[in-house]
């Protein structure tokens, strides 16, 4: 594990709430406010990519109730922190099963601390890689898509289940940043993992 | 609450000039709304009714425009006219379809170029397909939504249609864009010239902020005014 202080990014549209937690963690040690983020507007995104947080604490309420559901892996999409959940308002437990940690607004400062430490470890556990090139396994997933293989034809082929084919898909996005099957295609073309003649171009 | 929000947003006593000042992208805007340049010293008020524009949907679509998060107050929504919000993202399409895209689209043959043949026909291909299918939104809108709307404001209740059923899909069309933004930035030959890249990068970002402007002033001015219409 790194030493000195684990950074940590909000994301919390209450001004109050974000800059109480800050003060909280800043009194304690151990955790850092990097960056306050309001949103998750574009120009939230591009930061959210590029401030190396080990726990980014978000507030659900950020996600409109549709896709409050898929929230945690949107945040994947952009950054491989821990991510633990602040409850403003009451939210379905299902939606919060997702998240690496669940803070209460009225939990003491102690054990907020006691829980963002939790996650960091639980996560850090979790296999998953900082690599942002594609593993071989990805890339022949990438290939699939890009021939217009569905998830079902990928998962027969390789013998795995959909769950995986849609974790690789995920990991793919996220390190590519590349989200239609289109743009994929030509991510497969130009980086000659396929080759035109299999496409009818 | 009066926002602080409120009070920075435009008013009609301001000259047009200034409001260009504050944010140059509005050009297209007036560009839009038919008002050309050479204004003088005439301020918004002043030059939208010697061009017959209604002000508050003037002002409306400039708000927008300018300010992150501006939610349209009461006032100016009531006193906005939809047939002009109608007339504005139609010249909007016109302007995208007609000027935008081919000129997007000759830029982007100019960068690649350098690349092999079968490089240069997938960047087309993927382009043309974005392209299509942009068309294809746009034509429902156009002949869809728009008439209706028109109709509405006449006074003639249509059956079968409500606005409800304008349900948007934008999602799969900014991530095409967006792809195309991440394949020009990161995945093309190192071959292809970097200013002509940049050229092209600009012109997308550009065209990321006008085409989410132009979703905000359909889903949160366009759909409740008709919704208060009907």
């Amino acid at each position: 594990m790194k030493t000195g202080h684990k950074k940590v990014l909000l994301i919390i549209p209450s001004k109050i709430l974000a800059r109480g937690m800050e003060a909280v963690l800043s009194e304690l040690g151990e955790f850092r406010v990097e960056g306050i983020l309001s949103d998750l507007s574009h120009a939230s995104e591009a930061r959210l990519r590029n401030v190396d947080a080990d726990v980014i604490v978000i507030d659900p309420i950020v996600f409109d109730y549709v896709s409050r559901m898929s929230a945690r892996s949107r945040i994947s999409e952009y950054s491989d922190a821990a991510v633990v959940a602040v409850k403003t308002v009451p939210m379905e437990d299902e939606q919060m099963k997702q998240y690496d940690g669940i803070i209460n607004m009225y939990d003491d400062p102690v054990s907020v601390v006691k829980k963002l430490r939790e996650s960091v470890i639980a996560h850090e556990e979790a296999p998953d890689t900082d690599d942002y090139d594609l593993s071989a396994r990805e890339k022949e997933i990438l290939v699939c898509v890009a021939k217009g293989m569905l998830n079902k034809e990928i998962a027969d082929f390789y013998n795995i289940s959909i769950h995986t084919v849609i974790t690789h898909r995920k990991n793919i996005t996220r390190k590519t940043g590349i989200k239609t099957v289109a743009g994929l295609t030509v991510y497969a073309l130009l980086n000659n993992l396929i080759d035109s003649s299999s496409l009818e171009l | 609450m009066t926002t602080e929000i409120q009070r920075i947003v435009f008013s009609e006593s301001m000259k047009l000039a200034d409001l260009i000042d504050v944010n140059y992208k509005l050009l297209n805007v007036l560009s839009r709304m038919g008002i050309s340049l050479g204004f003088g010293e005439h301020t918004i008020s002043e030059v939208c009714s010697r061009q017959g524009i209604n002000l508050n949907s003037f002002l409306l679509i400039c708000n927008i425009y300018t300010y992150e998060g501006y939610l349209p107050s009461a006032d100016l929504m009531t006193g906005a006219d939809s047939v002009t919000i109608v007339d504005y993202l139609h010249n909007s399409h016109s302007f995208y379809l007609g000027k935008e895209f081919p000129a997007l689209e000759r830029n982007l043959k100019d960068m690649v170029e350098p690349c092999c043949d079968t490089q240069k026909k997938i960047v087309a291909r993927f382009f043309s397909d974005y392209r299509a299918q942009v068309e294809n939104h746009f034509a429902y809108e156009e002949d869809v939504v728009f008439p209706y709307v028109r109709a509405l404001k006449e006074g003639r209740m249509q059956e079968g249609y409500s606005i409800e059923q304008f349900e948007e899909n934008h999602s799969n069309i900014d991530e095409t864009l967006g792809d195309l933004k991440n394949i020009v930035m990161k995945y093309l030959p190192e071959s292809c010239d970097t200013v002509l890249r940049n050229e092209v990068l600009y012109r997308i970002y550009r065209l990321e902020e006008d085409l989410a402007k132009h979703t905000i002033i359909e889903d949160s001015v366009l759909i409740p005014m008709v919704n208060k219409m009907e």
